[in-house]
């Protein structure tokens, strides 16, 4: 890895690597993002019908929990430097994975069915680790190999078709309900505060953020680069897997060609809007929590006062672009 | 996304590096052809290589437009969908004619570029963001425009003729292939500008402490790729006879997979656009072979293989990419 070390440009000099999470900066754009949000609840809460009952607040968590939890992995990640864009591959595999386990005869289906599909997208995710560690390959190609692939092996294993299935025990992840709380509101809730607590407050969480603020500086400070790399796309593959099986389990089926299309990419926008920036260094692990609502909820209010889907995309575009432009503001 | 960054070379040692990588893809891809000839008996038929030609002009095209956005240190990732949309808007004009036709697609190709390099220079935001931003925006249009629908070209006004027409026996979507990569290679090899881009890519303050005009040629490369995804667009409706808004998903990740395997370094500063081109013709013929192996008999795979082929075959090419480049420097 010594073309890494020779790499630090000018650009790396330039920028001040942070450390500590939580200064004045940190709270301006988390707030920032904050403050948007709560300024679409309030449009909503006045302009649209129904609104604040259980069930739009619901649907809303329960659309919103996949890409949460695929943009958990995706801050740790992009907070080294690098991404992932395998996510919505491996998604597709863990959902053409689970129904093969459960649809079995044999003891303990539903509990391997959870288990197994999540440790091989989480293998899939140490792969591409292995791949950035070891072998030197930037994260963007690192991952676009199994984009392409992953995808393909979910379509052959499935031989490409529809899954239906009907399985109330492995549905619970989908559509199960905790005290009338949608279990996956929950989970996206629990991941997240394990995320923000691991970022916050262990060292594994500054090692992570000295890694993409001068990755050689980091490793002649002695951070194990290598093995936070590896453990941070290894994480990433387990929640991808993670939120593929949510997604089967909401629509009773399973379809490689469709589960987690386009999640990627989702994922990285609510990463952006939510103030971490793309160059690493730097994690906001509640900004990509509001980012994500912030894109959820702003398709949901186009979405119920009559605007086409597709106007939708273009909106979304132009307050991604925005938000990025307001962060770049602020840190200079 | 700069954890891995090129190695610092001298230029010397930079060039010998760049034409080994741009070489291997040239290699693999004699190799698969000789292979392919000697194994399948209509393999060099002209009705073979005209249409694998004609199939990936667009794919060509975007990937030449994608090669030098990438020289620069950045990524155009909203090329597929601004060729759906750009498939949309001529198949809108395609009553005007050919030259019409082309002309309004290639300019709101332009246009579009020219918004995400404005963003990207003068805005200082990254490539990543600016253009994933546009690729929602890019599909959004495309689909309000032609109404979640397939809009059908006008068969009478001679527009068809960019995807039918033959000169010499080669169809005109081959020569807009051959053509652009011809004007790209002339750009790159014999121009200020191609120092210009590598400069940037290489190493920007340096570049501008150079008194390069860095906006100026970042926004260059990027209404470029635009405009060259605008045509791509044009040869998706005159070929398939539709403006089809909800094609082109991917597009843009299998041109950077074609341009990295050409010989492209991610990280900017060096490059090849023949690299590209056999990169492109690579990454086809790959499945122009595995449509021949299956029709032998012997094997069947099913279409879900070749992405999982492709995606092995982008994963050696890195690895030994990568073992070279260590080599050298």
């Amino acid at each position: 890895m010594a073309r890494a070390e020779e790499g630090a440009g000018v650009g790396q000099l330039r920028r001040r690597p942070r450390v500590w999470p939580g200064d004045l900066r940190d709270l301006g754009q988390t707030y920032g993002a904050a403050a948007a949000l709560a300024l679409l609840i309030l449009y909503n809460a006045v302009f649209t019908d129904r609104f604040l009952t259980t069930d739009s607040v619901y649907v809303n968590l329960t659309q919103v929990a996949p890409i949460v939890i695929v943009a958990m992995g995706m801050t740790l990640v992009i907070a080294t430097g690098g991404i992932d864009l395998s996510v919505g591959s491996l998604m597709a595999i863990s959902g053409a994975l689970a129904p093969l386990i459960f649809q079995r005869d044999i003891p303990l289906a539903v509990a391997l069915a959870f288990v197994l599909p999540v440790l091989a997208t989480g293998v899939f995710g140490l792969f591409n680790g292995v791949l950035v560690t070891r072998f030197g390959f930037q994260p963007i190609i690192a991952t676009l190999v199994l984009f392409i692939a992953g995808r393909g092996i979910a379509q052959v294993v499935t031989n490409g078709e529809l899954q239906p299935f009907r399985n109330p025990a492995f549905q619970y992840i989908g559509l199960g309900r905790v005290l009338g709380v949608p279990f996956q509101a929950l989970l996206m809730l629990a991941i997240f505060a394990v995320v923000a607590w691991t970022v916050r407050t262990t060292r594994f969480g500054r090692y992570l953020l000295a890694i993409g603020g001068n990755e050689a500086a980091a490793r002649l400070a002695g951070v194990p680069v290598n093995r936070v790399k590896l453990a941070v796309y290894g994480a990433s593959g387990l929640l991808a897997g993670i939120a593929g099986l949510i997604v089967i389990a909401i629509n009773s089926s399973s379809d490689a060609n469709q589960v987690g299309l386009n999640l990627e990419l989702a994922a990285i926008a609510a990463v952006a809007v939510g103030g971490t920036p793309l160059t690493g260094g730097r994690a906001t692990v509640t900004g990509t929590l509001i980012g994500a609502l912030i894109l959820q909820l702003l398709r949901f209010t186009l979405l119920s006062h009559g605007v086409p889907d597709a106007v939708a995309l273009v909106v979304q575009a132009v307050i991604i672009v925005a938000a990025v432009f307001l962060q770049r503001q602020r840190q200079t | 996304m700069a954890t891995t960054t090129a190695p610092a070379r001298s230029p010397a040692r930079a060039r010998l590096a760049g034409i080994v990588q741009g070489q291997g893809a040239l290699i693999a891809l004699v190799l698969l052809v000789l292979f392919g000839a000697l194994r399948y008996d209509n393999f060099l038929s002209s009705y073979n290589v005209t249409s694998f030609l004609a199939n990936n002009a667009k794919f060509g095209l975007i990937a030449l437009g994608m090669t030098f956005v990438i020289m620069t240190g950045g990524i155009d990732l909203s090329v597929g969908a601004v060729a759906a949309l750009a498939s949309v808007v001529a198949a809108m004009v395609s009553d005007r004619g050919p030259v019409v036709g082309v002309a309004v697609t290639v300019l709101v190709g332009v246009v579009i570029g020219l918004v995400n390099g404005s963003l990207v220079a003068w805005g200082r935001l990254q490539p990543f963001i600016v253009t994933l931003a546009m690729l929602l925006a890019a599909r959004g249009l495309a689909l309000t425009v032609a109404g979640n629908q397939s809009v059908s070209v006008d068969f009478d006004s001679g527009f068809t003729a960019l995807g039918t027409t033959t000169l010499l026996n080669l169809a005109a979507p081959i020569w807009i292939f051959a053509v652009a990569y011809l004007l790209g290679v002339l750009v790159l090899g014999r121009t200020p500008f191609s120092r210009h881009v590598l400069a940037v890519g290489d190493n920007e303050e340096t570049a501008r402490l150079m008194g390069l005009p860095v906006e100026r040629v970042k926004l260059l490369v990027y209404a470029m790729s635009g405009g060259l995804a605008g045509m791509a667009g044009v040869l998706l409706a005159a070929q398939y006879g539709a403006g089809q808004p909800a094609e082109g998903v991917g597009w843009e990740l299998t041109a950077i997979a074609a341009v990295v395997v050409g010989g492209t370094l991610l990280t900017g500063g060096l490059g090849s656009v023949a690299g590209t081109l056999w990169g492109v013709l690579l990454l086809g013929l790959i499945f122009n072979v595995l449509n021949f192996e299956n029709g032998r008999g012997v094997i069947s795979l099913s279409p879900y293989w070749q992405a999982i082929i492709l995606g092995a075959f982008l994963l050696v090419v890195v690895l030994l990419q990568n073992r070279l480049a260590a080599r050298q420097g």
